[in-house]
């Protein structure tokens, strides 16, 4: 068991997602940067779809019960064990009695806490992913509070090696400005092309309403080309028939702060969406904080792939680094 | 003509018209069927909508533009002459100008296009309606196709089963409301909603649904296998009640006991096009007999 002394700002529980529910109006929940998500549980031996915790801004108290490997990878918020540091992206020891706790955040926003075994919580829609809105998944469907007693689960295949590492190549490096990558499409087509332009030529700063839901973005007014609103619509020149929005989906309601949908967002609605963050780029977005810039940049739809395929890359390399130790394991 | 548009690089989303029509949503739910049909592996999912459609799928198993290509063949393939459509009719009570949605509605007048009025008022008038009873009168007169589920779990998007010219439009909010009751009942653009949950929302307020929609610990009969209620394809007939009525059903729900009035239907689409009315008719003394 692990006990919860201060939940921090926000932490919960996390997987990969609830994937293949969105035609429901359920969105996938899930880590938010997955790359990290995925370093923590490798470190521990976990498998690739273990609960973990998802840690905000400000990190939280944490007292283990049992003795356990764990890893912490993600935003750099700097972790100690009993007071004294100890290193991210690397496979920890902590024993019954330690606490974990954290310190100011450094780089980043979000740090993933993985133990041998994952939390253990019901599976909600095959996932264990909090989805605070609705209060489902995680523990009870909402954040951790102080006193909330965390279940180890048996969900790790094989034992590394505490110390071992993932190498500095690995580990991203987070930024205040920061390029993300977007394909744009969906209903584009109602910006005018001045707004396109502007949409990619300015930096975009982050506001105070940057979540699980999504984030919105203070810059400039965009410009909807003029048109008799088709029926259904609605009146606003945003408006469209209401649609499926993608995850990671940008929109501009009313031409005013643009608003990318993140894990938890809404799935459709009636504003037109102009691009869609790139999938290797939403663990970037995750990790980008409230009055940080975002300049977006436009990649067609080879690029985007391309981009996937390194990706993949480097998430097998970190595999072969984490799971060679221990003489080759068995999934690739 | 139909848009096909990379949203990233897991998902396609398909624009077969800008406007709303029953015929366009009969159209998206036949292709995204016959995909479904079709197992297509790297899919993960498949959201029909109102005039467009989405899939989520893994571009390592898929190539985004092998799949458009599936798609357009299947847009050229898919008619409408022979697809059916099984799904439920459902009595949904509603308590019209209920205290709950007023309350919420007052608190946000500034964001309103007519902060005078209230948003039943607002809509009567700008649909021509001599009253609010009127406009009533014509929401729970021809039952709403759920041409659409989404936004949070288990909202639908419902669609008036009736000729163009009696279609009921309504702007949304100028600025969406940071509150919203569980349960409220909306409307905005050419759509009645119900909100599953509690949460912001920029469609007008007219009532409360009795019954949930969205029930997270599934203790409802009709919960019992999903945690959301409507289907794509269901027919809603939503039916003014009286507070005596809402109070009735709040007490089944609060029990355990309540169950919806549905009734299973097979339509087809063409019929429904050709005409409306007779359909609704047929399904309003269907479900009631």
């Amino acid at each position: 068991m692990i006990k919860v002394i201060n939940p921090g700002l926000q932490t919960t529980i996390q997987d990969y997602g609830r994937i293949g529910f969105y035609e429901v109006g359920m969105p996938p929940s899930g880590a938010m940067d997955k790359y990290s998500y995925r370093a923590s549980n490798l470190l521990v031996g976990n498998d690739e779809n273990a609960a973990v915790l998802e840690i905000t801004y400000m990190g939280p108290v944490l007292e283990f019960q049992q003795d356990v490997t764990v890893a912490i990878a993600g935003g750099e918020i700097p972790p100690k064990i009993n007071d004294q540091y100890v290193p991210m992206w690397e496979t920890l020891e902590v024993k019954a009695g330690d606490v974990l706790s954290f310190d100011f955040v450094k780089q980043g926003a979000r740090v993933y806490l993985a133990v041998a075994g994952g939390i253990e919580v019901p599976l909600i829609m095959e996932s264990r992913s909090t989805y605070t809105l609705c209060g489902i998944g995680g523990f009870e469907g909402r954040p951790l509070q102080a006193e909330d007693h965390l279940k180890i689960g048996n969900a790790n295949q094989s034992k590394i090696a505490i110390g071992t590492r993932i190498s500095d190549e690995l580990i991203p490096v987070f930024s205040k400005t920061n390029e993300i990558r977007v394909v744009v499409g969906l209903c584009s087509y109602r910006l005018t092309e001045e707004s396109k332009k502007r949409f990619f030529s300015i930096d975009w700063t982050v506001t105070t309403e940057a979540n699980r839901v999504g984030y919105r973005f203070k810059g400039e007014r965009l410009n909807f080309v003029e048109r008799e609103q088709p029926f259904g619509a609605g009146s606003n020149p945003s408006n469209v028939v209401d649609l499926g929005y993608p995850i990671g989906s940008i929109q501009v309601p009313d031409g005013v702060e643009p608003i990318a949908l993140l894990n938890d967002a809404v799935t459709g609605g009636g504003y037109a969406t102009i691009c869609t963050i790139i999938s290797t780029d939403l663990d970037k977005m995750a990790q980008i904080k409230t009055n940080e810039k975002v300049r977006f940049v436009a990649v067609d739809i080879n690029e985007a792939l391309e981009a996937r395929k390194l990706y993949k890359d480097k998430i097998n390399q970190m595999k072969k680094q984490v799971l060679g130790q221990i003489g080759g394991i068995n999934h690739g | 003509m139909t848009r096909y548009e990379y949203g990233g690089d897991e998902f396609i989303f398909v624009e077969l018209a800008e406007a709303m029509s029953l015929e366009t949503n009969f159209k998206a739910m036949a292709i995204t069927k016959a995909l479904r049909e079709k197992k297509v592996s790297g899919i993960l999912d498949i959201c029909p909508s109102n005039a467009s459609y989405m899939i989520r799928f893994n571009p390592d198993l898929i190539h985004p533009d092998d799949l458009i290509s599936k798609l357009k063949e299947l847009e050229q393939d898919v008619t409408l002459e022979n697809f059916e459509i099984t799904a439920r009719a459902v009595d949904v009570p509603i308590l019209f100008e209920d205290p709950w949605t007023h309350e919420a509605l007052m608190r946000f007048r500034d964001r309103h296009q007519d902060p005078t009025s209230t948003d039943i008022e607002y809509v009567a008038h700008t649909n021509g309606f001599q009253s609010k009873e009127d406009l009533i009168k014509s929401i729970t007169d021809a039952p709403y196709l759920v041409s659409m589920i989404g936004f949070v779990p288990g909202l639908p998007w419902c669609y008036q089963m009736v000729p163009n010219e009696k279609q009921i439009e309504a702007p949304k909010y100028v600025r969406p409301r940071t509150y919203t009751p569980e349960r409220a009942f909306g409307f905005g653009g050419s759509f009645a909603v119900i909100y599953p949950v509690q949460g912001a929302g920029g469609y007008q307020l007219f009532g409360t649904a009795a019954a949930p929609i969205f029930e997270k610990e599934q203790r409802l009969h009709d919960f019992k296998e999903s945690m959301t209620f409507p289907r794509q394809g269901d027919v809603f007939r939503y039916r003014s009640i009286s507070m005596e009525e809402y109070e009735d059903i709040r007490k089944q729900v609060e029990n355990g006991e309540f169950r919806y009035l549905t009734k299973d239907i097979t339509f087809k689409p063409k019929d429904v096009l050709e005409n409306p009315n007779a359909f609704s008719e047929s399904v309003i003394r269907r479900l009631y007999a």
